[in-house]
């Protein structure tokens, strides 16, 4: 394939964010978008990630991003014409402090004050939805019918395969390495296979946030931070939800081929690229899983990894664009849930690049809230 | 009786994962073996590509016209042979 030598949209970052992103501005008849991506699809958080999806927030905003991604995934192998393995079996929230449980209650009463159908379950309940679970402990449980988990490396191949059915032209191995601005607006990128004219340039270059941002001028305070996850052999379903607490500081769930995938968040919360795995997590998770459902003691695990959660201040998104220059969008800082978000995130971005009438309002994900102190702070995430 | 060709045979036992299946995605666009192992599983199971590894990526070499080296090779990740999740938590009691 020959390199492109002008484009009218450059997305910048070859994950599922950016594939939604062009993939959505070209279904808006948006021509001559290329997406540039430094190594492989998928390479970055994307394909390392827990692979959940939920509406259950604490925050409106997560809620809304949420609630819209679903109703999207829920029919979005129809729309990209290729299978995305969502698994809508619910997530299961499970608090061990009271105060914990206490904010959880609070947290259904602002979903369900969204249209979001989720509830406060007992443990009996809760045992009947994942009869092995060990509920020692243990002190409320919320639960949501239409979350659950999808697989991300189907759901990002689907986005660029249909892209690319539109015209989208998708450039692996291409790192971008500066963008031209010039009289406050975008000119272009160069990359190391050359340069590129463009007016408009998206940042979703996901744990590469700040350094894109940065080649643009723009100042942003998302960080990388290191969250490992491991997978065990396939077996019968046994667990239908996504089990996940923030005090327990755990995800587990078991995908539709049967294996469990989980994780939990690190203690040091060190800025790093570092994607390496450990062995303390390995025996640590082992711990919190046997624990949870007594019966995976004999369950192997297979494989162990690590991704990139970008995070930002208040663990929500940077959504929009800049003051400073036109024709420079972000969709960065995700805190780990750029998968769960992806769908609307593009929809809210092509929107947005062509002057469209949003589908939600998006003023609060702007960057500039950091500089002003208007945070939206999520107390809910792993 | 129906002709068996080589497209049935399986390269990836863990995940079941044809050669056919390869061929189909390599046609489709997926020449590189990081997106091969993802978009079909093949090397994602127990053994972790130990058998099909290799398979996938002379194919790759064999459609493509590129040389083996020039074709990068997915990582092999911890743990080396599948652990017991019993016998990990015991570890760390």
């Amino acid at each position: 394939m020959d390199f492109k030598r002008t484009a009218d949209v450059v997305v910048i970052g070859g994950g599922v964010v950016g594939c939604s992103v062009a993939y959505n501005l070209a279904k808006r008849g948006c021509k001559n978008v290329v997406v540039l991506e430094k190594s492989y699809i998928t390479s970055g958080s994307t394909g390392r990630c827990g692979a959940g999806i939920r509406a259950q927030w604490g925050t409106e905003m997560n809620c809304k991003f949420g609630i819209a991604s679903i109703e999207i995934f829920e029919h979005l192998e129809e729309e990209l014409g290729l299978p995305i393995g969502l698994h809508q079996g619910g997530y299961l929230v499970i608090a061990y402090k009271e105060s914990e449980f206490d904010q959880l209650k609070k947290n259904v009463a602002l979903q369900n004050s969204l249209g979001i159908k989720s509830k406060v379950i007992s443990a009996d309940e809760a045992k009947e939805i994942v009869p092995i679970l060990n509920v020692d402990g243990a002190v409320g449980f919320t639960f949501h019918d239409r979350d659950g988990h999808g697989d991300p490396f189907l759901t990002t191949f689907a986005y660029a395969e249909a892209a690319r059915r539109l015209g989208v032209e998708i450039f692996t191995y291409t790192e971008v390495k500066d963008i031209i601005v010039e009289g406050g607006k975008v000119k272009g990128v160069i990359t190391d296979r050359g340069g590129i004219s463009t007016p408009v340039v998206v940042n979703c270059a996901g744990p590469w946030s700040k350094e894109v941002a940065a080649m643009a001028g723009i100042s942003i305070p998302t960080y990388s931070e290191r969250h490992e996850a491991l997978i065990t052999e396939p077996v019968n379903r046994i667990s239908e939800p996504m089990l996940i607490s923030f005090t327990g500081n755990f995800y587990i769930q078991q995908r539709p081929h049967g294996s469990f995938i989980m994780g939990y968040g690190p203690e040091e919360h060190e800025e790093t690229h570092r994607v390496n795995s450990t062995w303390v997590f390995l025996e640590e998770m082992a711990r919190k899983l046997s624990n949870l459902l007594p019966p995976t003691r004999d369950l192997r695990v297979v494989r162990q990894w690590a991704g990139s959660y970008n995070m930002t201040p208040d663990a929500q998104p940077i959504v929009g664009g800049v003051e400073e220059i036109e024709g420079y969008y972000m969709a960065v800082g995700f805190s780990g849930h750029g998968f769960m978000f992806s769908p609307i995130t593009g929809v809210l971005m092509s929107q947005l690049v062509l002057s469209e009438e949003l589908d939600l309002p998006i003023d609060m994900l702007s960057y500039k809230r950091f500089e002003r102190g208007e945070l939206i702070v999520e107390p809910a995430v792993v | 009786m129906e002709k068996f060709t080589d497209d049935d045979v399986i390269v990836c036992r863990c995940e079941d994962v044809t050669l056919g299946q390869i061929r189909e995605v390599i046609r489709r666009g997926y020449t590189d073996p990081e997106e091969i192992k993802r978009i079909t599983r093949a090397g994602m199971g127990p053994c972790q590509g130990k058998t099909c590894r290799d398979i996938i990526i002379r194919e790759v070499a064999r459609i493509t016209g590129k040389r083996i080296d020039e074709i990068p090779v997915p990582t092999y990740r911890p743990p080396s042979k599948p652990i017991k999740v019993g016998l990990l938590a015991e570890e760390s009691d």
